[in-house]
């Protein structure tokens, strides 16, 4: 079997005397979607932010291509290419797709040895063209404030800008929420097509439908511990909706099993 | 996957060509409104004027009458195109720029009478206003970003500090005994002699020697403060459009998470803008220094509002996140034609107030009936 991209180990996260989450080991592999599912209050979001460098876990390990690693900051996370695309999709809306794509990342032009600089708006245009181009998304124009875009445009801006600065693993929190059904699809077909590139991605998300759409892989978390991992193949909605709400447990300890 | 479906048309053009003809027609308008309002009012000018008087509104003279008028206010508003662009305020720059005049002044006369030639008083009185100024300006700038305080109430309290630091330091309102400078702050660059005749024609730099009685036939083209200003704004539009410091300006306007999660040093962006913005005050205060030869601790208080207005009315959102260096200097002309031309045509003061708060109104309902036509696309909705 192949290496982990991402190896997490007996992580817990306690906030006081709650604790979001509770020994959870988890591997995500190169060139798969990964859906973690839960309901609310389930600690899917709480585990993202301790990958994502959010939150620092009080117990266990993070390896991230094979390395243990301990992320400060979400930026630490992110220089080592694991990118979080939340729902507010951290894009300025009054800048138009090269902007975007290169925002902090600006590329210059430098005159009389780096005195005066300007900002390359012909390279950042071709080379955001191109990151478009790889994950064939087509727009008629870069040039327009990605406010005139549709959701799901913003979305894929969002993901082609992920993709060019080199994320090696990319999680996504309910990507398909608050899009009209096409532009779901379209946003679905993004995520295969990541996988394709060999970009492991991590789906969190409450919409099954989209679960066996393109995940390969699932894993159910339940009050702050995970509940279950399968094949998408070897599972249905209605064994997922138990595990979701707790009437299932692969994992039950047995002194809760007595209780 | 093509996003270019013909249901999900996209972008501004896809949703415009859903618009009827009337509808585009005036989306059109709107993005040139400022420039149509410009050649609008000056048409109206040229062609009331001479009814009511026997001065004509197109002249030399009074074109240049009008830039030296509004220089201050352009450079008051430059800064403030980069301040409300980042979803800013800026309310201490007119006390800035007396501050600025009042240092500038010192810093001539006092180098002067320690026996510094006349011009490089000139320029350290320059460097004065603009580090004196800018220091004002980082200070708001700091407060802003690092204690979180808004800028509104941070510049509030900064503009009567500044107030009352430029009254104590010209023990009065007036900073006076200065040198001779008349020459930079009321000579040109060109001057023209009317009438032909043994004294007619061009001149470049010198100022020629007239006859008393012929003064009256000399032309001031481009006088020194309006050249100073221009070159700011040249600095400046650059400063905006073309690097990126401009880039993050508007980011952080747009959507201040978006830029932090992007690594952009936002604070240190925000401390930039600041000291940028009363670092131009400064500049106008510096010229109003050489234009009246003293320094005045109350020059810049009237101008603050008329430069707020003229950003606006240059379409800056006041959300942040749009505005051009061009549109806060058209809709300084803007004022400052409507100014002038009211006054030729005898109409009394107080309806320059009442003309130029109405048009200030009319801008900002321009620019959101043009959101109302396209959409209301900043909530971003799906198609």
């Amino acid at each position: 079997m192949t290496e982990p991209v991402l190896s997490v180990r007996n992580l817990t996260k306690r906030f006081g005397g709650l604790t979001a989450v509770r020994n959870v080991s988890w591997d995500v592999f190169p060139g798969e979607v990964v859906a973690l599912l839960g309901d609310n209050g389930a600690g899917k979001s709480t585990l993202i932010k301790c990958i994502s460098g959010v939150h620092q876990a009080e117990e266990g390990e993070i390896y991230f291509e094979g390395k243990l690693t301990r992320f400060a900051r979400p930026i630490d996370a992110r220089s080592e290419g694991i990118e979080t695309i939340y729902q507010d999709l951290a894009l300025a809306n009054n800048l138009d797709v090269p902007a975007n794509i290169f925002l902090g990342r600006e590329v210059k032009l430098r005159y009389f040895g780096g005195l005066i600089q300007t900002l390359n708006d012909r390279k950042m245009l071709d080379e955001s063209a191109r990151a478009l181009d790889t994950l064939q998304i087509h727009f008629p124009t870069l040039t327009q404030p990605i406010e005139s875009l549709s959701g799901g445009q913003r979305q894929a801006v969002a993901i082609a800008r992920a993709v060019y600065w080199d994320a090696r693993l990319m999680i996504m929190d309910e990507p398909t929420n608050n899009l009209g059904v096409p532009e779901q699809q379209k946003v679905l077909e993004l995520i295969r097509r990541l996988r394709d590139q060999g970009v492991p991605v991590i789906l969190i998300t409450h919409t099954l439908p989209d679960v066996f759409a393109v995940a390969d892989r699932l894993m159910v978390m339940h009050r702050g511990r995970k509940v279950t991992e399968k094949k998408v193949k070897e599972t249905g909605v209605e064994e997922l909706v138990q595990y979701m709400v707790g009437a299932r447990d692969d994992f039950r300890e047995p002194v809760a099993a007595a209780v | 996957m093509a996003f270019t479906g013909s249901k999900a048309a996209t972008g501004l053009s896809g949703r415009m060509a859903k618009l009827s003809p009337g509808k585009r027609l005036l989306i059109r308008i709107s993005d040139l409104w400022a420039w149509l309002f410009l050649a609008l009012m000056i048409a109206f000018f040229v062609v009331s004027v001479p009814v009511f008087s026997s001065a004509s509104f197109v002249s030399v003279r009074n074109s240049q009458n009008i830039l030296i008028a509004i220089t201050p206010v352009v450079l008051l508003g430059l800064g403030q195109t980069f301040v409300i662009i980042s979803a800013g305020i800026d309310l201490s720059v007119g006390w800035v720029m007396s501050l600025a005049s009042v240092l500038s002044a010192l810093a001539i006369r006092d180098s002067y009478n320690i026996g510094a030639p006349i011009w490089l008083a000139v320029i350290l009185g320059l460097l004065a206003a603009i580090f004196g100024g800018g220091l004002v300006g980082f200070l708001n700038g700091t407060i802003i970003a690092k204690l979180k305080v808004p800028a509104f109430i941070v510049t509030l309290g900064s503009s009567f500090i500044v107030r009352g630091v430029a009254l104590l330091m010209a023990e009065n309102t007036t900073v006076i005994g200065l040198p001779d400078i008349r020459a930079y702050g009321n000579e040109s660059l060109f001057y023209y002699v009317r009438g032909g005749g043994q004294y007619g024609g061009f001149y470049f730099f010198q100022k020629p020697d007239l006859p008393t009685d012929m003064l009256r036939q000399l032309d001031r083209i481009l006088p020194w403060p309006v050249v100073l200003t221009a070159v700011v704004v040249g600095i400046v539009m650059f400063l905006l459009h073309r690097t990126q410091f401009g880039r993050h300006t508007y980011a952080i306007g747009g959507n201040p998470e978006a830029a932090r999660r992007a690594g952009i040093p936002v604070d240190r962006r925000i401390i930039a803008i600041y000291a940028l913005s009363a670092a131009t005050a400064g500049i106008g205060g510096f010229l109003s220094t050489l234009q009246y030869t003293a320094g005045s601790a109350v020059i810049g208080d009237p101008l603050l509002l008329s430069s707020i207005a003229a950003v606006i009315i240059g379409g800056v959102s006041l959300f942040g996140g749009a505005g051009t260096v061009m549109g806060t200097v058209i809709g300084s002309l803007i004022i400052a034609v409507l100014t002038t031309g009211l006054v030729m045509l005898n109409v009394q003061a107080f309806w320059q107030f009442i003309v130029v708060g109405a048009v200030v109104i009319i801008a900002v309902l321009i620019d959101q009936s043009r959101e109302l036509i396209v959409g209301n696309s900043r909530s971003g909705v799906t198609e």
